[in-house]
């Protein structure tokens, strides 16, 4: 198969994901946006790692894996601590430090 | 060779129509369930290029555990579970278009100039390169110190999430 398929998908899905993180206001579609960029780019590695023959791209996959958890975990609490402070969780709220 | 052609076309055009769906759905539970489309069509694609480890451990963290996160955080901050044009996006909807096609564009461009005719051959090398004890004595013998690294990272991370989330 042709390498650049895989990647050519991986770029729409980190596109796609690139506008949800633009155009969304709720801050737990923001988050599931940032998963859509991530996982293209672990289809990026994964893909490469068959293309060298080398292992190397899918533990680095693993570690975005593991990265991605850790980081919606800490999210979604900033996420709740928005709601819990302003009674919504839009992020478009959250502007105390404009001038 | 036909085969996985076929199998990976049928997976990218549902992976890319869910992916649409995650981004434009109205109902944040819809958008929600398009993800999981999303993450089990990437857990597809791995098997296709014989990355069995990966492929499974997508399916156990992302399907199972960071999608019920995100069902959590949704029920959590009461999130609107009727449809409600508009009210999940905000007016940055066009520049948010722009600037994703023309990313895209760029990247297509980059990439057919710098991978295009390059193929991956399929062979038995590559079936057990992504077999499960051979990823696991690459990470205990070359990648030991990033995975204790990670380790001490998901730990500071559930710590902080902790004393994030407390109510007082």
């Amino acid at each position: 198969m042709q390498l650049n398929e895989f990647l050519i998908l991986a770029a729409f899905l980190f596109c796609t994901g690139a506008y949800g993180v633009l155009a969304r206001r709720n801050g737990v579609l923001v988050l599931m946006s940032i998963e859509l960029m991530l996982n293209a780019v672990n289809i990026n590695l994964v893909a490469f790692s068959a293309f060298t023959k080398n292992v190397s791209g899918q533990i680095f996959a693993l570690f975005i894996i593991t990265i991605a958890a850790a980081e919606v975990g800490v999210g979604l609490a900033i996420v709740l601590l928005i709601y819990r402070n302003l009674h919504s969780p839009d992020l478009d709220e959250v502007d105390q430090l404009k001038g | 060779m036909w085969e996985q052609q076929v199998a990976f076309w049928v997976l990218a055009v549902a992976m890319a129509a869910a992916a649409i769906g995650v981004v434009r759905s109205r109902n944040i539970v819809h958008a929600a369930l398009f993800l999981v489309v999303v993450l089990a069509g990437a857990a597809a694609q791995y098997i296709l290029l014989a990355a069995e480890f990966v492929a499974w451990v997508q399916v156990l963290i992302y399907i199972g555990a960071v999608v019920v996160l995100f069902l959590f955080g949704i029920m959590l901050t009461r999130a609107p579970m009727h449809d409600d044009a508009g009210a999940l996006d905000n007016d940055q909807r066009w520049g948010g278009l722009v600037v994703a096609l023309f990313v895209l564009g760029v990247l297509i461009a980059l990439l057919v100039n710098a991978f295009g005719g390059k193929k991956i051959h399929f062979s038995n090398a590559l079936v057990s390169l992504g077999r499960t004890s051979h990823v696991g004595t690459d990470i205990f013998r070359v990648f030991v110190v990033p995975f204790e690294v990670v380790s001490m990272l998901l730990l500071a991370a559930l710590v902080g999430a902790v004393v994030l989330a407390r109510k007082d």
